[in-house]
């Protein structure tokens, strides 16, 4: 069952509009991310959810509450009784309450006994691996502990569904890996569901169950699992927005697709449909090189030492490409190309695009 | 599933409120009495009538004032100019000695109140009783006094003496932040260090020197202190003497009023001109090359001149500092008026006086100190509301509340006083005319603005998103901000408390015009006391204001440089 509902929910910031008849729905337990470019519009989806902003139109339902109304009651119902727990890009830890004071302070509020507060409290410091830090004040703390201590305070309530608003993107490269584990075995261990809004594709592809991409103007793209969103995305800008993206020229000639200016057939497999003009994606990792065999032929253009890797632009009848492969296996296998050589490319992948899609994504 | 922990009830809209109290604040103390001036000027027996505005304007007295005022604000403006840029360069741009020093002693006038330095001076220098004068025509045989502190050049050197920190610091804080690669290019490409002051240094400093001068100007030209205690003698008046000799002559009559308002209107004006100008001056961009970063600037090394300016510098702060101080404190000391300075003639007698015995005095310092600590702690939290709707919420049409809150601080005190009058002495229900509450009003307008910057400022550093944390922890608007806003802004509440609290004690333009005989403010009192010839209360009073002044002072900077570390 969908624990939230967004049903036609429109926003806009005076001429810019943010949203338009968005619609989506996160099922009970599911860990989903929203994920798209900066500025699209998936932070201001997740402040609506929490009720920080008001949609111009539509409707969201958590727990099957109608919690925002624009379209016929016009009900609002105040962040704080929307039963969430939400985490910040910048935490927000509360500067002047200790470690303990900020986690206890959901259930000040509800006017929980002492007791059990503290019991409470002491349990999430230790399920968050703050365990003897309670009497320190936020400024007595790093980046990724005060990072723990919102995330504490957000789930000591026991919340049924917790947002978490880009809550790594302050912290270091190695903390951000620790951390987003630890988020997904806490989302595990507690049960709750979580929406998670980020800009970060390794992120979203390592701990959830769903990701739905969103492009620049808040359009939804593509909802899937983390395989299926990478492995077959519906379009360029899904595709460009999963890692390093590559195309190549294809146009169809009667039954053949032949690569960029020249007359190589493309072997692999065929892209369905009646335009003469394509484009072939993939990624450097799909990339095979060789001497000899089958394949497109191609000349290397540059070849650059780079220590572990080696990198090489390639020029295939027109059509430029690059890829890398691991210096000891260009050793052992022959594969040091110096520039002008000429190699045999071949895919272990391509996903087929029309010329005109990719032009949309390219414009933007 | 059914059991859900979404409660459906909403709460009542505190930001509705809070929005309403603060306009509500500020349409009543703010916006209701300066309307009032300028419906009064303007509007003469149920009609608008711009020949009677003419008239009063062009009666010989009123005509006089706004010249008066004009000669005495351009006098004290170039001059302060001059000294304020003289002083900045040098403590900053030269190696003169103890540079920490000398700034922080030019900055001293900043806290002594001008009127109570203009008494010491009128002590000093009045053509026939001042001890300086007398110094010269009974030991040096001149025949007459070598200077007549009562004149347009007296009064505007006594107010330069006390205005140069607004130049001072401007253009200290423009030096300082220049970068200094601007004047080193200069001197790569050849240029000598004359060329560079003539043609870098002073173009870029020019916007901070013209925004000092402006302010000067702007408090210069509605300066009352000053000029009621060295002018009113000789028949010097400027728009806020008249307007107090007026009101309180005729004992608040129509005619005087609208004598009153009309010449307001005429303060209000030219505040707006210059606040106008000041704003062209810095909006044109001239500040993109000083940036906020710090610099070691370039010094310039004053070989021989080193010695005689650290000498003249000195000289100036025991000459415009420490010898109109000590002189009051002497007075206050004194037996009678026109004794000489011996011990035999000085007790702390008067000092007991005035603080266990004497009934006016007494209740001057009870009054002052009561009425400053009402208006900074109902200003305070008046403060912290209203630069929260300012500055965190998103209501349309709070540009208003922001330019009525700084109101104040542009319009002058008298024109302040003027309009609580005309708004409380009974025309519109509430007669609050000579009691306390009036001036509280008055007190409450006047530093409004102080409050709002102090804690806006606060209020900037409290990022949204900590409020937005405790509501999704289930906290309604007030249980957050309570919680959460008002303890992160105490800083901010406790700066507006005593920017507040200090200045109030030693208020003069608007108690003024505002008292009745039993409720002098410590300023009133001052004041009048000297103005009846008890000269030596009124400098013991001034004495212990300056005590309470400097102790208040110091006391702030020790709090502010706690919160800077």
């Amino acid at each position: 069952m969908d624990i939230i509902r967004v049903e036609g929910v429109a926003k806009a910031y005076g001429d810019h509009q943010v949203h338009e008849d968005l619609t989506l729905a996160i099922k009970k337990g599911e860990c989903f991310t929203l994920l798209g470019p900066s500025g699209c519009g998936k932070t201001v989806l997740l402040r609506m959810i929490a009720g920080f902003e008001s949609p111009d139109a539509g409707k969201i339902y958590i727990d099957d509450t109608l919690v925002s109304d624009a379209d016929d009651s016009h009900q609002e119902i105040p962040p704080e009784n929307r039963g969430l727990g939400v985490v910040f890009q910048d935490y927000a830890v509360w500067p002047h309450m200790t470690v303990f004071d900020n986690v206890a302070y959901p259930l000040k509020i509800a006017k929980r006994p002492k007791d059990e507060i503290k019991k409470k409290v002491m349990d999430m410091i230790d399920i968050v691996g703050m365990h003897g830090l309670e009497k320190r004040l936020p400024s007595e703390l790093s980046g990724g502990q005060q990072q723990r201590v919102a995330l504490a305070r957000a789930l000591v309530g026991n919340p049924s569904l917790m947002l978490l608003d880009e809550p790594l993107s302050n912290l270091d490269a190695n903390l951000r890996e620790e951390m987003r584990f630890e988020i997904k075995e806490l989302q595990r261990k507690l049960d709750v569901t979580v929406l998670y809004v980020t800009h970060d594709q390794e992120i979203g592809l390592a701990i959830s169950d769903r990701v739905a991409i969103m492009n620049e103007h808040g359009k939804i793209q593509q909802i899937g699992t983390p395989w299926e969103i990478f492995e077959k995305p519906v379009n360029p800008f899904v595709f460009s927005f999963m890692g390093i993206a590559n195309f190549m020229a294809v146009r169809r000639e009667g039954a053949d697709y032949v690569v960029g200016t020249g007359n190589q057939v493309v072997p692999w497999e065929k892209p369905v449909g009646e335009d003469r003009q394509w484009s072939a994606g993939f990624r450097p990792s799909d990339v095979k090189l060789s001497r000899s065999g089958e394949g497109l032929k191609g000349v290397v253009k540059r070849a650059n030492f780079l220590g572990a890797m080696m990198d090489y632009l390639i020029e295939i009848d027109g059509e430029h490409l690059r890829t890398s492969i691991e210096t000891h296996r260009a050793l052992t296998q022959d594969l040091m190309f110096k520039a002008g050589e000429t190699c045999v490319v071949s895919f272990l992948n391509l996903l087929w695009f029309r010329a005109e899609e990719l032009q949309e994504v390219v414009k933007e | 599933m059914s059991t859900s922990s979404i409660k459906t009830k909403s709460s009542i809209g505190v930001g509705q409120i809070i929005l309403f109290l603060s306009v509500a604040i500020l349409v009543i103390v703010v916006a209701f009495p300066v309307l009032l001036i300028l419906f009064n000027a303007f509007w003469v027996e149920g009609h608008f009538n711009l020949k009677n505005v003419i008239e009063v304007l062009s009666e010989p007295d009123t005509f006089k004032a706004l010249k008066n005022s004009l000669i005495i604000a351009t006098g004290t403006t170039i001059g302060s100019t001059i000294v304020g840029t003289f002083f900045a360069w040098l403590v900053t741009r030269t190696d003169l000695p103890h540079k920490t020093f000398m700034k922080s002693m030019f900055l001293v006038p900043f806290m002594l109140p001008s009127f109570i330095g203009a008494m010491a001076w009128k002590m000093l220098l009045s053509p026939n009783a001042g001890f300086i004068n007398q110094f010269f025509i009974h030991h040096l045989g001149f025949t007459g006094p070598v200077f007549n502190i009562y004149s347009y050049l007296g009064i505007s050197t006594v107010e330069v003496m006390y205005l140069f920190p607004f130049v001072f610091i401007q253009v200290c804080g423009a030096l300082e932040r220049m970068d200094p690669t601007l004047e080193e290019s200069a001197r790569i490409s050849g240029a000598g260090l004359l060329t560079i002051t003539r043609k870098i240094t002073i173009p870029l400093v020019l916007p901070s020197i013209m925004s000092g001068a402006l302010l000067i100007m702007l408090y210069s030209m509605a300066h009352f202190g000053t000029v009621a205690v060295l002018g009113i003698e000789n028949g010097i008046y400027n728009i806020p003497t008249l307007i107090y000799e007026r009101i309180h002559q005729s004992g608040g009559s129509f005619a005087s009023i609208r004598t009153g308002t009309v010449l307001a209107t005429v303060l209000v004006i030219s505040a707006a001109i210059i606040i106008w100008a000041q704003r062209t001056i810095l909006g044109k961009g001239h500040y993109q090359i000083i940036g906020g970063k710090s610099f070691r600037p370039m010094e310039l090394k004053l070989r021989g001149l080193r010695m005689p300016l650290m000498i003249f510098c000195l000289a100036y702060i025991a000459f415009t500092i420490v010898l109109p101080t000590v002189v009051i404190f002497l007075v206050g000391g004194l037996k009678t008026y026109g004794l000489s300075f011996t011990p035999e003639n000085l007790s702390l007698d008067n000092y007991k006086f005035i603080l266990f015995e004497y009934q006016v005095t007494r209740d001057a310092i009870f009054n002052s100190v009561t009425l400053g600590f009402s208006a900074a702690i109902i200003t305070m939290f008046a403060g912290v509301m209203i630069s929260y709707v300012i500055v965190k919420m998103k209501v349309r049409g709070k540009g208003i509340l922001e330019f009525l809150g700084m109101l104040p601080f542009s319009v002058p005190g008298s024109v302040i006083a003027l309009g609580v009058i005309l708004a409380w002495s009974g025309k519109f229900g509430i007669n609050l005319y000579n009691t306390v509450w009036i001036i509280l009003l008055a007190y409450i307008a006047r530093y409004m603005a102080f409050s709002l910057k102090a804690n806006s400022a606060a209020l900037e550093q409290v990022h949204d998103s900590l409020v937005e944390a405790a509501r999704s922890c289930g906290a309604t608007m007030w249980q957050s901000l309570k919680d959460i806003v008002i303890p992160l802004v105490r800083p901010g509440m406790l700066a507006a408390f005593f920017l507040i609290f200090l200045p109030s004690l030693r208020e003069l333009t608007v108690s003024i015009m505002l008292y009745a005989p039993t409720t002098r403010t410590i300023g009133v009192a001052i004041y009048t006391l000297n103005e009846d010839g008890e000269t030596v209360i009124s400098a013991a009073l001034a004495g212990i204001a300056l005590i309470i002044i400097i102790v208040g002072q110091t006391i702030i900077n020790h709090f502010t440089k706690k919160e800077g570390a």
